[in-house]
């Protein structure tokens, strides 16, 4: 689905490509900041504590869903510059793309570039031979990992836009919730293997997102009826 | 890198340059693989002389304003203009860019995942002549670095070649060369690739058939890149050849020196370009000064070329035509034409169907495209493939590689823009590819590793 949002909305306009990779290699810089902290916790740590590696992951989870928002914010600030720059390049005045859109794109990539990073790995293997769960593990590792997978790619296209719409209109709590939704999502899946645990509760965050992000990007319950009916 | 506007087209330059230095430098040398070493020789000499073509790039910028001052029309035009109009159609050609960059490396990634034969080891190419197999890290590291001299000074010497023969008109020569090396990059390499795939599954072919194939794709590229094609057709064939070269270089290039050489061919790529003694500068100077094009099929063009209907007789509208550049020499330039139309030279090519001026003012848009060396693509790819074939991360660092140089592509075309003239495209991306590659091989890797074990997400 992802890809798909992608061709449909991204694919025709060169600037939203740009932006687009642009994000995922924002997102990919934090990945690399925050691993690099772990990977320096890890090694400077005891190897044979269960608990501690088990403690240090955590502490690296959320470092790096820390580290994902600020460079989330660090984007921001790079396009709002861009705007002004794009603003006095063009011919009328105004930006051939807005902040809006933006934000929607930069939600995208990221969600794009976490995903890949996520499923990638995962998917070359599935196309080799072997049982899934062999060893008492569950099952369902590999559905599971698909619809988390999605559910975290909706999550951060939305999250840019809210992102973004509190760092416009300076509403920091609207920034803190969507840094506490993230940290929540991420801390569900801590209850892996438990499904219950995890994939619920995102998708009912995801539910509340996708409908906060439709609020502010100035839908409202008419336009959806409208485009459900189809322009009646 | 070298950027410019197009304005100066004598495009009808074939890739000669290519085929000639081909020729002059085709060494009987003992190979370790005895078909493929002269073969390969050809490719690194096509290869160089593609870079050198890259340094026509500033030139033409020179020569394209001068000319664009030239024209009635657009004296009013003041540079401002220019340069929104340019910077607006920017993302446009940044895109144009990316997708053939993207297709390569796919094309690389694919098949050096599926097809076992360009990740064996079956020996080195005549320019690396040290082994990398020796027990010791110093020995190793020894041996790497002394590749990476040999290779770069071996490149040195060509593009030095390349410019000498250009800058004292042995043309035909040039010709000759190009044609020759291209034509063997065609038939010889497509033969052993379609070889390989066709042997990793287990695909029966006969020799006849395998023989038309081959002789149809090599006769209409070598049409295609040296002469008249439609764009799309011309486009492709130079991606394919650049990815089959890429393919060389992977195979054939051991680890640490080909990581060694990336980065070698990076700061060489700069100081060629930028020093004002830099061969590819020279060479772009030579090239401007007297109004002609880089050597056609060593360059990549994203888009085709209108003329301008202009008042001035010479400058007779033309239909649309294609820049082909010899991907040899022009390795790494960037072209950025401005939207305006100059009073574009007409392309010297021979058969220029002239369309009558009109009107005094007819301008065209002219959809000129930025262009980027084939050089360019040739180490992009190696970059990725080398990534793909060697990275125990597999498919996170080949995607984290491609990021990177996608960006690193971007902020050139964005410098290109705020210079406009011939930049060097290899530095910047190079740069963020491998320390890409190097920290997600290390550091991301056990992460994410870890973190799939325990099906945890960030």
């Amino acid at each position: 689905p992802a890809f798909g949002l992608f061709l449909f909305t991204i694919a025709r306009d060169p600037l939203r490509i740009i932006i687009l990779i642009a994000g995922a290699f924002f997102w990919l810089v934090s990945l690399l900041l925050s691993s690099l902290i772990w990977f320096i916790a890890v090694k400077a740590s005891d190897p044979q504590d269960e608990r501690l590696q088990k403690g240090l992951l955590i502490f690296g989870v959320m470092f790096s869903v820390l580290l994902q928002e600020a460079f989330r914010f660090l984007y921001y600030k790079l396009l709002r510059k861009a705007i002004e720059g794009l603003v006095a390049l063009s011919e009328d005045g105004c930006s051939p793309i807005s902040i809006q859109q933006m934000a929607y794109v930069a939600g995208v990539g990221f969600g794009l570039m976490s995903g890949a990073f996520s499923m990638i790995n995962l998917l070359a293997d599935a196309l080799g031979p072997g049982t899934v769960g062999i060893h008492g593990d569950s099952q369902l590792y590999f559905l599971t990992s698909a619809f988390m997978t999605m559910v975290l790619i909706f999550l951060h296209t939305f999250w840019g836009i809210l992102f973004f719409h509190g760092c416009e209109h300076r509403r920091w709590w609207e920034i803190a919730a969507v840094i506490v939704m993230h940290l929540t999502v991420s801390g569900s899946s801590f209850c892996n293997p438990l499904y219950v645990g995890s994939l619920v509760p995102s998708y009912i965050l995801m539910a509340a997102a996708a409908a906060w992000a439709y609020l502010l990007s100035g839908g409202s319950v008419q336009n959806l009826r409208r485009f459900l009916l189809c322009k009646s | 890198m070298i950027t410019f506007m197009n304005n100066s087209d004598s495009e009808e330059e074939p890739c000669n340059e290519r085929t000639s230095l081909m020729s002059a430098e085709s060494p009987p040398v003992p190979s370790y693989q005895d078909g493929l070493q002269a073969s390969e020789a050809g490719e690194v000499q096509t290869h160089r002389k593609r870079r050198a073509g890259s340094s026509r790039g500033p030139n033409n910028i020179a020569g394209g304003e001068m000319s664009g001052s030239g024209v009635p029309v657009r004296e009013s035009a003041p540079e401002n203009e220019e340069e929104e109009l340019t910077l607006k159609y920017g993302a446009k050609h940044v895109i144009m860019l990316f997708v053939p960059v993207t297709l390569c490396m796919i094309v690389v990634v694919a098949t050096i995942k599926s097809v076992r034969f360009y990740t064996e080891k079956n020996g080195q190419l005549i320019y690396t002549p040290f082994s990398e197999d020796t027990p010791s890290v110093g020995q190793r590291l020894l041996n790497s670095v002394l590749n990476t001299i040999i290779m770069i000074s071996v490149i040195i010497v060509m593009t030095v070649f390349l410019v000498l023969l250009y800058k004292y008109r042995c043309y035909k020569f040039i010709h000759g060369w190009l044609i020759l090396s291209s034509l063997m990059l065609l038939f010889l390499f497509t033969y052993i690739y379609l070889g390989e795939v066709l042997k990793t599954y287990n695909v029966a072919m006969d020799y006849p058939t395998l023989f038309l194939v081959i002789w149809n794709f090599g006769a209409v590229g070598m049409i295609c890149i040296h002469w008249k094609g439609p764009l799309q057709l011309q486009q492709a064939y130079l991606i394919m050849i650049s990815a089959l070269m890429a393919l060389v270089f992977i195979k054939y290039l051991p680890e640490w020196s080909a990581w060694v050489i990336l980065g070698a061919i990076s700061i060489y790529d700069l100081m060629a370009v930028l020093c004002p003694k830099g061969p590819l500068r020279m060479l772009v100077e030579t090239a401007q000064e007297r109004n002609e094009p880089i050597f056609p099929a060593l360059i990549y063009s994203s888009a085709m070329m209108w003329t301008v209907g202009m008042a001035k007789p010479d400058t007779a509208a033309r239909g649309p035509s294609q820049q082909t550049w010899d991907a040899a020499e022009d390795g790494r330039e960037h072209h950025r034409s401005p939207s305006h139309a100059d009073s574009r030279t007409s392309e010297t090519r021979s058969p220029v169907p002239t369309r009558p001026v009109t009107s005094l003012e007819e301008l065209e848009e002219e959809e000129r495209g930025v262009k980027l060396g084939l050089g360019d693509f040739i180490f992009y790819s190696v970059l990725v493939g080398k990534a793909a074939a060697t990275a125990s991360g597999d498919w996170n660092t080949t995607l984290a590689c491609f990021v990177a140089i996608l960006i690193g592509l971007c902020l050139t075309l964005l410098l290109l823009a705020v210079f406009k003239k011939a930049l060097p495209a290899l530095p910047i991306s190079i740069t963020f590819g491998l320390i890409f590659y190097f920290s997600t091989d290390n550091l991301v890797r056990p992460f994410m590793d870890t973190l799939a074990s325990h099906q945890l997400y960030i």
